[in-house]
């Protein structure tokens, strides 16, 4: 197991002594060893994007009744082969009336961050491309620049529809940034540290039931941090119910409706790419990262989580109607984000509960202190949320 | 709406204690879905076309046809009467008379053709066919690689016969059988007493014969 674990680690260290050995100068074999993680992480990730478009297309057929995609090869399994086919080979129309600096430059930009993003996760056990000390800061920030992609591609296009999407999207993306920051603070609160490498070995005990038992999902606060975490991390990659930039059956496409072949492609790649950078990041803040019980490779536990995360993204798309403007508005700025904010005393609470009171008691007040408040919180701001009762609605002529 | 287990049930929704009971139960739909269309085969409607097929529908029609009885040439029932070509709306069929040296007519066509990228499968051509010669087919797969000639159907690829017929639409076929075995019928009393109602049987169908394509005009 343990070997399987630092399969990867091994490799890189062996690769790197091994040109070392040869000679080759010390900035050169410095650059290969940043460059080799990086290398898999742009092999890896993109290989996944195309296995969650058929996945995403199979669930959400199951989910209504048909089969999706099963033509290509056996289950369908290679439709993103030919998806991908079809996208290289398209025309690349770009309007005329379009600023064709800003209208080549967006789905570039947008997918550069998309793929930083993955610099800071940390995969597996000692496997983590870029172990800095502001790796969750670094994150936030690097994905906060495809706001301002998504705006270029909007504004470069020249197209109303464009234009629109981009607006949503900005309107979106500044609502659902705080609430997304504010439910990661408890996490940097309680670990101390804003490495991500910390954050998950501090989820980490001894032992195979203590190997998941210490996730944070399993706090009242990491649990309620979870959820809106997840939820603010969904509207923050723009996927379904909150993809209102794209709105399909509103402003046709939103911000990529006059991007074809392989431009609207890096716009996919980088959608996906995204969300499964956030699943990735939720994974570490909330559900202990690379640990598990040693069944399986660290790495492996951590992809695991990844796709379920993704999978539950897909589930919801296939349940959840679009919001309206003002629902995602309200939803943003009068549910999650006094939610997190609460959530950020309960862990204060918790904290120091915990610390002052010890043992066992102190633990079990702490959870059950947490959990109150957090539960009046939910329950009073669902209350002054919830609208106007329904009326029941009477009908003088369709009743008759 | 104003019936009383209908406002009951209504009450309790709207007692609702939880939110985001909604969301959970509309999670559990999808899911229901998602796992039950591996297990009841009910669930997927979709016919998976080329492969598998649905049986069509007697009444189903396309393209027309003509029908012939025992020989594909001498058999076509078809006399270029030319009813068709002119009662066709989007005119699709174009019709030549075959003549012999002297210039009699044969009574059947030399030239049938019928243009399927026209052709807008009303089945006009076989409601106003007397001698129920063209009828609808029930093929639909005409897809070719030509945009122009192989769409063109000449007569011999028109030409099915009437076993054909009564295997794509039975019922029809049948009561057509039994009418033209009908008209078949009434000769041999004709011709065994001809003078003697000389001038009756004279004028119908003559006018027979003449109002029906005046009239459709």
């Amino acid at each position: 197991m343990e070997a399987i674990d630092q399969i990867f680690v091994n490799a890189k260290s062996f690769i790197v002594s091994t040109l070392e050995s040869l000679g080759l100068p010390d900035w050169l074999t410095l650059l290969i060893g940043m460059v080799l993680p990086a290398t898999l992480v742009v092999i890896v990730f993109p290989a996944t994007f195309a296995f969650l478009t058929w996945l995403e297309r199979k669930i959400l057929g199951r989910i209504q009744n048909r089969y999706g995609p099963n033509r290509t090869g056996p289950w369908g399994i290679l439709q993103p082969v030919a998806d991908g086919l079809k996208m290289l080979i398209k025309e690349d129309i770009v309007p005329r009336a379009a600023d064709k600096l800003l209208h080549g430059l967006a789905p570039i930009l947008v997918v550069v961050p998309a793929v930083v993003v993955f610099a800071f996760l940390p995969f597996g056990r000692n496997m983590v491309p870029a172990d800095t000390d502001v790796a969750l800061l670094f994150f936030f920030a690097v994905s906060s620049i495809s706001t301002l992609a998504l705006f270029m591609a909007g504004w470069g296009s020249r197209n109303k529809y464009s234009r629109l999407g981009a607006m949503r999207s900005i309107a979106q993306m500044i609502s659902y940034e705080l609430p997304l920051l504010l439910a990661a603070v408890p996490v940097v609160m309680i670990v101390g540290s804003l490495r991500l490498t910390e954050v998950v070995s501090a989820q980490a005990t001894e032992g195979f039931f203590g190997s998941f038992t210490n996730w944070f999902v399993f706090t009242p606060w990491g649990f309620v941090g979870f959820l809106a975490f997840f939820v603010a991390g969904m509207a923050e990659t723009n996927r379904s119910p909150f993809d209102l930039a794209e709105g399909e059956s509103e402003i046709i496409a939103g911000f990529h409706t006059e991007y074809s072949g392989f431009k609207f492609a890096l716009f996919f790649l980088a959608e996906y790419l995204s969300a499964i950078a956030m699943s990735g990041l939720a994974a570490v803040l909330f559900l202990g990262g690379w640990n598990g019980p040693e069944v399986l490779p660290s790495w492996l536990w951590f992809f695991g989580k990844i796709m379920v995360l993704l999978t539950i993204m897909i589930w919801i798309r296939g349940t959840f109607p679009r919001l309206r403007v003002d629902q995602l508005m309200g939803f943003s700025w009068k549910f999650l984000l006094p939610l997190s904010l609460v959530n950020i005393f309960a862990t204060g609470v918790w904290f120091w509960t915990r610390a002052s009171i010890p043992g066992f008691a102190g633990k079990a007040a702490a959870f059950g202190i947490a959990a109150v408040v957090l539960l009046v919180t939910y329950v009073f701001l669902a209350r002054i949320n919830a609208g106007p009762a329904v009326q029941k609605r009477t009908y003088r002529y369709a009743d008759l | 709406m104003s019936d009383p287990k209908h406002d009951a049930e209504h009450d309790a929704k709207e007692k609702a204690p939880f939110a985001g009971t909604g969301l959970i139960k509309g999670m559990a739909v999808t899911a229901k879905n998602f796992v039950g269309s591996y297990f009841d085969k009910k669930r997927l409607t979709t016919v998976q076309y080329p492969e598998e097929r649905e049986t069509l529908k007697e009444n189903f029609r396309n393209v027309p046809f003509l029908i012939f009885d025992q020989d594909p040439e001498a058999g076509l029932r078809c006399v270029a009467c030319k009813i068709c070509e002119i009662e066709c709306p989007p005119q699709c069929i174009y019709i030549e008379l075959e003549l012999d040296e002297k210039g009699q007519s044969l009574k059947r066509p030399k030239v049938f053709d019928v243009d399927f990228t026209v052709c807008m499968n009303c089945g006009i051509c076989a409601e106003t066919c007397p001698f129920e010669a063209i009828k609808m087919d029930s093929e639909f797969e005409l897809s070719t690689t030509d945009r122009f000639l192989s769409q063109l159907a000449d007569k011999h690829k028109l030409s099915k016969s009437n076993e054909y017929y009564h295997q794509i639409k039975p019922t029809e076929a049948a009561a057509v059988d039994a009418k033209l075995a009908a008209k078949k019928k009434p000769p041999p009393p004709k011709a065994a007493a001809p003078a003697a109602t000389a001038s009756a049987p004279a004028p119908a169908p003559a006018s027979a014969s003449a109002s029906a394509p005046e009239e459709k005009k």
